[in-house]
């Protein structure tokens, strides 16, 4: 189990002063013009020792993506941005609203370190629409954090001069994407862009521009602080440090928590959302990264670990560590069925596979949780989904064909079933023998 | 197996089939106004928003504005919604073709471009609410307000029922978000209870239902407990 001094956001429950006292007190703001005095070589060299990959769902290495943005100032005079996406809307996942409400200097001070390290003169803090009250916690640290000249000229005393925004967005889950979130924040609708050209060469307004996620900048300072070497004795090779799960669905008490990546499902369960509901014996499924990843059935469940290597292993991912739990009592059918119906609501329909595919999808998986279907159906849907996936502008595609794939994975037999029982309540019974 | 409910936009709840089922209005149709002018405090809030952008990049704008709109016609009307003739205002604040504001008006699901009801019932029903109730929590709303179909208005006009997709509150499964605000650990009787309240002019806390801490677990944090807090 994770020691307490080790966890990262300390007022993840928001039990304490959220505000820019509070988080002084807790260690946030510390001398942070020493850490920029190291110099933007030397952060970025820490971050990749670190190893922390990035928390927005790829699990791409934030270090090597910071370095990809331009080294010099443009010579045209364009300016480089980083945007942070506190979009948070893949189903199951609710830690970034954690960090915004209750630890907002935290990712602040972040924005500040990571600017500085990528040549970022500024920065914008894209929110959910949905999330008012959490926008208005953050607004009122940046606030406070102007008042204190820790951000705008020479912020934190450290010679930098930058600018943090927020921005809320207004109810559209693919503006997580990160080019739909660029467009979305230019005032267009939220449209991913083709790439390349990627966002570290044209992004915002056209200029160089790095999109990372809420936790992963929210990390940064502890990271630089304690040391990269710290944060990745934590966790396993290659899936280091710390992370925040969100375990929803059929458990006893459902929570976020902070934990070392690579922590067991069955142990993340138990230890801290109270096992599921009925015990473990009474698990069926658990979609263990937000709902664009394949669902794991319970014999995995028994053994897997919590991080981007073992649960691509077992063909499924890490995502956001969202984990939903489902128990004995669900029609798991139904459970992926509504997903679909996400999907498609939430497709932009700029491509042909994925308009048309996961309209298509939603319709027959309707059809499945009824059971009113051909048996061959089943395979007739997987080949769908192989067909959308890898055949889009963005992953929306992808997330809306994993977790129907996983599903006919590990439960075909259980649709098999659904059918044979549709048609067998509509049989006509065979009629007794008149002699009989 | 469970009532098929709602579906992409403006699908129905339970079998209804046409558009405009029951006693309740969509909204749709509304008598638009035909002027609009940004009163003072949104003047304020705007010269605010404006700063945050490069000044040829003002249409970035255009979300920000949106929101001022629907927040001035909640001030005004009691109503929170964008009509058409704001849209142009905007258009021509931001200095962008009003095609432009359109279309993102009706992209952006937080825009109602009807006239909604006082209080606006947004039911997450999104698999990890749903596996933890979410159809309760609508069948409490419709008994409760006598609506019986997604994006439909009470009679009173008290109420407007939509169906919103995962609020990113997962762990506080089922969620209602009413306004801006999300009530959670809902069930049958504790959403009936909050509507009776807000119907009565209360004002019940959001969070959670059950006197839980965020998003800590039921009975308190089991992590955290051991972190010395100066000056607390
Ligand atoms: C459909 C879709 C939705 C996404 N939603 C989010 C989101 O809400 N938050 C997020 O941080 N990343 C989201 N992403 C991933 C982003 O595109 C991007 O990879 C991420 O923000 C990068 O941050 P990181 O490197 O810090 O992980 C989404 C991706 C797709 C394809
Ligand atoms: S994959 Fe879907 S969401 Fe992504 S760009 Fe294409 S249509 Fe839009
Ligand atoms: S599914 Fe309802 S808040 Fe996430």
């Amino acid at each position: 189990m994770l020691a307490d001094q080790d966890r990262i956001f300390t007022n993840l429950y928001g039990q304490h002063d959220w505000s820019l006292e509070g988080a002084q007190s807790r260690g946030d703001w510390n001398d942070t013009a020493a850490i920029i005095a190291r110099g933007r070589d030397a952060i970025i060299d820490e971050m990749k020792a670190s190893g922390l990959r990035g928390r927005g769902g790829a699990g791409f290495p934030t270090g090597m993506k910071w370095s990809f943005m331009p080294k010099q100032p443009s010579p045209d005079g364009r300016p480089s941005y980083l945007v942070v996406n506190a979009d948070e809307s893949e189903p199951g996942t609710c830690k970034d609203r954690d960090i915004l409400r209750h630890d907002p200097h935290k990712l602040i001070e972040g924005c500040l370190i990571a600017s500085f390290a990528m040549g970022a003169q500024a920065c914008y803090v894209y929110v959910r629409g949905e999330y008012y009250n959490e926008t208005c916690n953050l607004q009122a640290a940046v606030d406070q954090a102007y008042a204190a000249n820790l951000l705008g000229k020479n912020a934190a005393g450290s010679g930098y001069d930058f600018d943090l925004y927020v921005h809320r967005g207004a109810g559209a889950y693919i503006c997580g994407e990160e080019t739909a979130l660029l467009e979305s924040l230019e005032g267009k609708k939220g449209m991913p862009r083709l790439k390349p050209p990627f966002p570290a060469a044209v992004g915002l307004y056209g200029c160089p521009t790095t999109v990372n996620n809420v936790e992963t900048i929210a990390v940064v300072p502890t990271i630089l602080r304690r040391g990269g070497a710290w944060f990745s004795a934590l966790g396993r090779p290659k899936n280091t440090g710390t992370k925040i799960f969100c375990i929803s669905g059929h458990v006893n008490k459902p929570c976020n928590v902070e934990e070392e990546l690579g922590i067991p499902l069955r142990e993340l369960i138990d230890t801290y959302a109270g096992g599921v509901r009925g015990g473990w014996d009474n698990l069926l499924a658990v979609i263990p990264g937000g709902s664009s990843v394949p669902l794991l059935p319970k014999d995995i469940c028994d053994t897997v670990l919590m991080d981007f290597d073992s649960l691509r292993d077992v063909k499924s991912g890490l995502g956001t560590a969202g984990v939903i739990v489902m128990d004995k009592s669900t029609d798991v059918i139904r459970a992926i069925d509504r997903l679909a119906q996400f999907y498609k609501h939430e497709s932009c329909g700029q491509c042909t596979p994925c308009r048309e595919g996961t309209g298509w999808m939603m319709r027959v998986m309707h059809r499945m949780v009824q059971g009113r279907a051909e048996l061959d159906e089943i395979d007739i849907l997987e080949k769908v989904t192989k067909q959308i996936e890898g055949h889009t502008i963005c992953a929306l595609g992808d997330a809306a064909a994993w977790p129907i794939q996983g599903l006919i994975r590990h439960f075909r037999p259980v649709m098999e079933e659904r059918i044979a029982s549709y048609k067998a309540a509509r049989t006509p019974r065979p009629l007794p023998m008149a002699a009989e | 197996m469970s009532e098929r409910l709602g579906g992409p936009h403006g699908s129905q709840i339970g079998n209804g089939t046409a558009e405009n089922i029951g006693d309740g209005s969509s909204g749709e149709g509304a008598a638009q106004p035909t002027h609009f002018t940004f009163d003072e405090a949104s003047e304020a809030e705007i010269t605010h928003i404006l700063t945050k952008y490069p000044p040829s990049r003002k249409a970035s704008g255009v979300l920000p504005l949106l929101y001022v709109v629907q927040h001035q016609m909640r001030r005004e009307t009691g109503s929170a919604w964008v009509p058409r003739v704001a849209m142009d205002v905007v258009a021509a604040r931001l200095e962008i073709p009003p095609i432009r504001v359109y279309e993102v008006a009706t992209f952006y699901l937080m825009f109602n471009t009807n006239p909604i009801g006082r209080f606006h019932l947004q039911v997450c029903g999104t698999t990890p609410c749903w596996l933890r109730g979410s159809d309760e929590i609508t069948r409490a709303c419709r008994d409760e307000t006598g609506i019986k179909g997604w994006r439909q208005t009470s009679a009173d006009g008290m109420f407007t029922m939509s169906e919103v997709e995962c609020l990113g509150a997962c762990v506080n499964a089922p969620i209602l978000q009413v306004d801006d605000d999300y009530h959670e650990d809902l069930d049958y009787d504790r959403t009936v209870a909050l509507l009776r309240a807000l119907r009565q002019g209360e004002h019940p806390a959001a969070g959670s239902a059950i006197g839980r801490i965020t998003s800590a677990p039921e009975g308190g944090p089991t992590t955290l407990t051991t972190i010395p807090i100066a000056g607390e």
